[in-house]
């Protein structure tokens, strides 16, 4: 939780310093319900993780360089400066690169798993993030139908933030809770406080038990506040100011860190040694990929299909442009 | 004994499935059903458990296939009909097609979308979708026009480590037949000759190239020799095959099915005037489908898209200037 904060921090920076091209997207205030997705998973699990996901990718696995090297664009990243920021991911790692058309990923998740069924893997799960906008789209339906149908050991993890960009709740649906929509198919919902760690911790390794113990789907839905804009480019001044005030606008980090402290777990100390730790591990991460070349559009093969011989040429067309 | 194109694509379908148990077949009413044309017809009872029926979720279909591609597996997935490949648009135009590119790991599908008009079929059951996706980088498209093709670009389809839209025309599912199923294919990516001649080349591709022929014969008997180039993948599209029948006949028209506005007719036209230009003795011209959605009544549809009898009048025009 603590180093995917510093790490989207230390990406704010680098965009607000000019050195990150596009956009960069911070999980602030959504780090419990993902972290403790991530945490719930094993390897050889299944994650599809969404925009606000960089502390569930970090608890499955990812290091931290992915995503370094994914928002500078550097070649030794796993998408090599042909995708950025959070649309990274290594497929054959169970990390599916997430594309920005929500609710695409949980078939993609789907499929995998049905791959996973036929070749006779037992004990897979497949975990995909979604956002309350994106419970609005016909992928999502689509993919939570499917996954009921074929009986998938799917765990779908919807993070109501409260907004789809500028868009409140109540523009995006009209059921009295997302709880609702799990209903019509048939599958399991669970409620959690996402500001609560704990609850978060508990609730999703339940999910993931009870869908790996043969289930059927889950679908999990966490109650949050998004604690920043939608990106960093975002001034989110829509986000209403009660919100921001009610127990749901808590920092699901700052109740983590006073239940450490409360409960005699860590000490301030601790904490402060810990955010040492990690700022050091981000720094030397950013340090490192600053050094890494960017991708060379001459040397760049500029093809799209894995049967290379298949690939059309229109230089003739289309001249290159010459350095 | 003869073999149909339909019964070539299920042949085809049994065939990668015996041979190979990464294949599986997902969609809807593919299972004991067979499939709304019959495509799968007791290939869930021949290989269970790997002929899935699937919600009506185009989307979620595709999705799947993804996934399981990714995982090693290569689906192939039935579309009922070409036209319901849209709401599944998404999934194959920016998830399948943009996944090796993106991270380098192939993604094996093919999607197999029963296209073109039949008499009666209306403007949702009848629509040519194979520009649309040769339009977007990282996908294969095939338009098999005979049942030998059907067969052999069927297995190669799911052969290939990237995503194949397998056009099969549903006008020539019964209607076309060949004595025996191939044993040897031409590769991927090469044009056929389907008929030689040296006052004019038609190129096509799918059903039309049926009418292309027909229409060749109509113009022999009035002395003119039509070659017709058939071009079997439209992408990648065999532009040196074109070229060179152009540079033995000077005339160049493009038959296509699909609408008119872009596409492959404008795509071959656009080659030959950029490449060949030199090579053409009259301007290069182009018959497609008219610019409404595809009418039902027989006699709109017949007026809707080309037939024998247009492509024939259109190459006695260019044979004239």
């Amino acid at each position: 939780m603590l180093l995917s904060r510093v790490l989207d921090e230390k990406m704010a920076g680098l965009y607000r310093a000019g050195k990150i091209q596009g956009g960069v997207f911070l999980g602030r205030g959504q780090e419990a319900l993902s972290v403790s997705m991530g945490l719930a998973l094993r390897k050889g699990d299944v994650f599809a993780p969404l925009i606000r996901d960089g502390a569930g990718r970090l608890a499955f696995g990812e290091p931290v360089l992915d995503a370094v090297r994914t928002y500078l664009g550097s070649v030794l990243g796993p998408m090599r400066g042909r995708d950025g920021n959070v649309h990274r991911g290594r497929p054959r790692e169970g990390i599916l690169p997430m594309i920005s058309h929500l609710g695409a990923m949980i078939s993609v998740v789907n499929g995998a798993l049905m791959a996973r069924r036929f070749k006779k893997m037992d004990g897979c799960v497949g975990a995909a993030s979604i956002g309350d906008g994106g419970t609005s789209t016909g992928a999502f339906h689509e993919a939570l139908n499917q996954a009921a149908v074929e009986r998938l050991p799917l765990v779908l993890v919807v993070a109501n933030n409260q907004y789809a960009y500028s868009t409140p709740n109540k523009r995006q649906f009209a059921c009295k809770d997302l709880m609702d929509k799990a209903v019509g198919y048939g599958v399991p919902a669970h409620r959690v406080d996402a500001t609560d760690l704990e609850e978060c911790l508990r609730v999703l390794a339940t999910a993931v038990a009870q869908t790996r113990a043969g289930g059927g789907p889950q679908m999990v839905v966490g109650r949050l506040l998004r604690l920043c804009g939608h990106g960093e480019h975002d001034d989110p001044t829509y986000i209403d100011p009660q919100l921001k005030k009610s127990p749901l606008g808590r920092d699901c980090l700052k109740v983590a860190e006073e239940r450490l402290l409360s409960e005699g777990w860590a000490d301030a100390n601790a904490i402060r040694a810990l955010r040492q730790e990690v700022t050091q591990e981000v720094d030397e991460a950013v340090a490192t990929v600053q050094r890494e070349p960017a991708p060379d559009p001459y040397t760049e093969n500029w093809c799209a299909l894995s049967s290379s011989h298949l690939t059309e040429v229109f230089e003739i067309l289309a001249p290159a442009a010459q350095p | 004994m003869s073999i149909t194109y339909l019964e070539a694509i299920r042949a085809a379908q049994a065939k990668a499935l015996a041979d190979d148990e990464r294949v599986f077949i997902y969609g809807q009413d593919v299972g004991a059903f067979g499939g709304a044309f019959k495509a799968t017809k007791n290939l869930a009872r021949d290989f269970p458990g790997r002929v899935l029926d699937a919600p009506i979720s185009e989307d979620a279909i595709v999705g799947a296939a993804i996934g399981a591609a990714i995982e090693g597996m290569r689906p192939i997935i039935e579309m009922q009909y070409a036209d319901f490949s849209t709401p599944g648009l998404n999934q194959i135009i920016n998830q399948a097609a943009t996944l090796f590119w993106r991270t380098q790991v192939p993604c094996p599908i093919t999607i197999r979308l029963p296209s073109g008009g039949t008499s009666g079929a209306g403007p949702f059951h009848s629509q040519s979708m194979e520009s649309l996706y040769a339009h977007y980088p990282g996908l294969i498209v095939m338009t098999p026009a005979t049942v030998e093709d059907a067969y052999s670009m069927l297995l190669e389809a799911v052969a290939i480590d990237d995503p194949v839209i397998f056009c099969e025309h549903k006008r020539l599912y019964s209607h076309l037949k060949a004595p025996a199923l191939p044993t040897e294919a031409m590769p991927v990516g090469k044009a056929r000759i389907a008929r030689a001649g040296r006052d004019l080349t038609i190129v096509t591709y799918s059903a039309m190239v049926q009418d292309a022929l027909a229409a060749a014969e109509e113009l022999a008997a009035e002395g003119s020799e039509i070659e017709v180039v058939d071009l079997r993948t439209i992408k990648p599209l065999d532009t040196d095959t074109v070229m060179a029948s152009v540079a033995r006949t000077g005339r160049l028209l493009c038959v296509g099915e699909s609408f008119p506005w872009g596409g492959v007719t404008a795509e071959v036209i656009a080659r030959v005037a950029t490449e060949g230009f030199g090579l053409l003795d009259a301007p290069p011209q182009r018959l497609n489908a008219k610019d409404t959605p595809i009418p039902y009544h027989p006699n709109l549809w017949l007026v809707h898209r080309p037939t024998a009898q247009t492509v024939c009048a259109a190459a006695r025009n260019l044979l004239q200037m």
